[in-house]
């Protein structure tokens, strides 16, 4: 069975996504939106997993994008508490208010 | 037989250790009980084991005592043995009977010190060390005992180490006796390098066997021995600690610095006289050094104004005799001179002991004077020292011993008229400085308030030393006068016997008349110029180049200045330029570095998120890029 998709094309998004997901995390002060670019890079990474096991033929890569899954929904909880915490600290969810680390 | 041989250098350092451990808790009666008890068992069995040596000497006139071996490493093994033959007799016998009277004396003339038990704890230690040295069959068990009296040489100078002088004084005789030290360890070496052993009866049998007269090896291995020798024995050129080293306690040097450690050398030299005998140019230079430090100590000890000054300088002299025995081959003569030294000068310590407690501490001999009625017995026993130091003929042992040295210089292949006349010039010196101290102490008017100590501790060593410095003489009377050579007889199988010139007929006898009048005339120049005290007398210290010499000859031909001014003060400078270690700046440089390599990667912890990722990915890209492109 040939993939209706070729797997260069699969791969081109992933590589789009990922990079979207990086430009988010560095350009953006706020961090709900630095996570969800996170878990756009995550999602990069599962769709790249999942076009190679599709040009493979094999189920690897959509075991791998379970897996991802499951790290990307821990992350959010940990992520999540943390930022509750740092709401309550610094008033706010600017990620340059931390910077109180000055080498 | 001789199987409690080891007992007489364990017990002193049993009592040593029992001292140093519980010393601060015992009372003062039985730190005097174990102190003076330990040496003078160790002197009983020393003489029931020559006693007994004498009746029926063992195999080969020696006997070893192996106790254990020390190391086992691939061809070396010393081991802890103790060699008993007729020299190491003299030796031990001497050291623990001197020991003993000294350690009697001790207890009356420290009574009330703070460190009353600390005394006793180092000289037992001294001692143990001594008998070690004198009864180690190899060379390596000696230098332990070596470096042992060394020790305790440095602890007892600096035994009152409140006063600053007294330390420095002790650090002074560490150094330069260690100078010494290290040629002999050096020679050690040599010896083991070259022969494959340091058993010193085996090294000397293997040296005359394998090793040619006169070659470079052999003169470098004496010297090297003499190196050592003449930084123990305080002889030129490593002399000047021992004017220094009178800081200690009178028994200190009365023990130490003039009856037994610094003799040390001349017994270094006796007990390896075959590594002398194959090197006769350093031989020579025994001989040579020992009559200029006889010179050079004699006519210090004329002008100083400090009693143990003059007797430390007198010791000097003395073991300067010694040496120039040694150096023309007679080697009995410089043991004899060395046993009869014992017992007056350990005498003539004692005496000065008591005078100084008389006088309050006052070591100052023009401040001391009319003393005759006071301290009777110190009087005669002095006049007992002086004599025999002076070799008064016939009467003293100083003058059986010296006269025998003088006799064999004369008529020695290696003496000549050179050094003869040095000895000679030496013993009119001996006279003048031992009657000049003599006279001023004991003679004139009273000038301060006498404490009268008439104690039987301090007064029985010196009866018995005195008794001795008389007696001695007789065990080893000249050809022409008794002729009762027992103590050479007693020495004959250990140590060569004289190999003589056949003498002029008549010259002995004229011998013994040139020296009888040296020290006579030497008495009477020291009557005339310090009790008659002539007019020319005084005038000739009061010119001008009078008192330039006193100084000069005060100063101890001012050796210390130009020591001073050559090593020492040199040495002091760059040390204090280094004071920060140049070798330092190497790890001082690391720990720079990596503290500036800290404060650059610190400037990255920004805390700013935003910029951290930036960093990683910036990282990233530049790695993935180098594999894609590599």
């Amino acid at each position: 069975m040939s993939p209706a998709v070729p797997a260069e094309y699969s791969l081109i998004l992933a590589g789009l996504l990922f990079v979207i997901g990086l430009a988010g995390v560095m350009v953006r002060r706020n961090l709900i939106f630095i996570l969800l670019s996170l878990e756009i890079m995550l999602n990069a990474a599962g769709l790249a997993f999942v076009a190679a096991g599709a040009r493979w033929g094999t189920a690897d890569g959509q075991v791998m994008f379970i897996f991802i899954l499951a790290v990307a929904a821990a992350e959010v909880v940990v992520g999540l508490a943390l930022l509750l915490w740092f709401h309550h600290w610094h008033r706010g969810l600017d990620a340059d208010s931390a910077n109180e680390m000055r080498g | 037989m001789f199987e409690p041989l080891w007992l007489i250098p364990a017990l002193p350092f049993a009592a040593f250790l029992v001292l140093a451990l519980f010393g601060s808790r015992l009372i003062h009666r039985i730190a005097t009980i174990v102190g003076t008890a330990a040496v003078a068992i160790s002197a009983v069995i020393a003489m029931i084991i020559t006693a007994q040596f004498i009746a029926s000497p063992p195999l080969g006139h020696a006997y070893t005592q192996t106790l254990w071996t020390w190391v086992r490493i691939d061809g070396f093994n010393p081991t802890v043995s103790l060699y008993l033959d007729a020299l190491s007799i003299v030796m031990i016998l001497v050291i623990t009977w001197v020991s003993f009277l000294i350690l009697l004396y001790s207890t009356r003339f420290m009574a009330g010190d703070d460190g009353y038990n600390r005394f006793f704890a180092y000289m037992n230690l001294f001692v143990g060390s001594m008998l070690v040295l004198v009864l180690a069959d190899n060379l390596l068990f000696l230098y332990l005992g070596w470096e042992g009296v060394g020790l305790s040489s440095y602890l007892l100078i600096g035994f009152w180490y409140r006063d600053e002088n007294n330390s420095r004084a002790a650090v002074k005789a560490f150094v330069v006796t260690r100078i010494g030290d290290a040629a002999f360890a050096v020679g050690l070496f040599l010896i083991f390098n070259n022969l494959g052993t340091l058993n010193i009866q085996e090294a000397m049998a293997r040296a005359s066997q394998q090793w040619i007269a006169g070659s470079a090896l052999a003169n470098a291995a004496a010297a090297l021995l003499l190196g050592g020798a003449i930084g123990k024995s305080a002889q030129l050129p490593l002399q000047t600690w021992l004017p220094d080293a009178m800081a200690g306690p009178t028994p200190v040097s009365a023990l130490i610095h003039a009856a037994t450690m610094v003799t040390a050398g001349v017994y270094l030299i006796a007990r390896t006289h075959i590594f002398f005998e194959l090197a006769p140019l350093v031989q020579y230079m025994v001989a040579i050094i020992g009559a200029a430090t006889l010179l050079i100590a004699g006519s210090s000890a004329l002008v100083q104004r400090d009693i143990k000054r003059v007797l430390a300088y007198s010791t000097m002299s003395q073991i300067g005799y010694m040496f120039l025995a040694l150096g023309v081959g007679a080697w009995i003569a410089a043991m004899f001179h060395f046993m009869i030294h014992a017992f007056f000068k350990a005498l003539l310590f004692l005496c000065a002991g008591v005078i100084i407690q008389a006088f309050k501490d006052e070591h100052d001999i023009f401040r001391m004077g009319g003393v005759r009625k006071q301290l009777p017995l110190t009087f005669w026993t002095f006049l007992i020292g002086c004599a025999s130091l002076s070799a008064v003929p016939f009467v003293t042992g100083g003058y059986y011993s010296k006269d025998l040295i003088l006799l064999q210089v004369w008529n020695s292949p290696q003496g000549g008229f050179p050094l003869f006349l040095a000895g000679l010039v030496g013993d009119i010196l001996t006279s003048v400085y031992g009657f000049r101290l003599f006279f001023i102490v004991f003679f004139g008017e009273p000038k301060t308030f006498v404490k009268k100590t008439a104690d039987h501790a301090m007064m029985v060593p010196l009866i018995v030393l005195a008794v001795l410095a008389l007696i001695g003489g007789f065990l080893e009377m000249p050809r022409f006068f008794g002729n009762l050579p027992l103590f050479s007889g007693f020495l004959d199988d250990v140590l060569p016997g004289f190999k003589s010139l056949s003498p002029a007929p008549g010259s002995n006898l004229a011998l013994f008349i040139l020296s009888t009048t040296a020290s006579l005339g030497g008495i009477y120049v020291a009557y005339l110029m310090f009790l008659r005290k002539l007019a020319y007398g005084e005038k000739l210290t009061a010119s001008a180049i009078g008192r330039l010499t006193d100084r000069f000859l005060f100063s101890g031909w001012g050796f210390d200045r130009v020591y001073d001014m050559l090593i020492v003060n040199p040495f002091v400078r760059v040390a204090r330029l280094n004071m920060n270690d140049a070798l330092d700046l190497v790890s001082r440089g690391i720990a720079w570095l990596a503290s500036f390599m800290h404060s650059l990667l610190s400037l990255t912890q920004s805390g700013n998120l935003r910029w951290y990722t930036m960093v990683v990915v910036t990282g990233a890209v530049i790695f993935i890029g180098l594999v894609i492109l590599l």
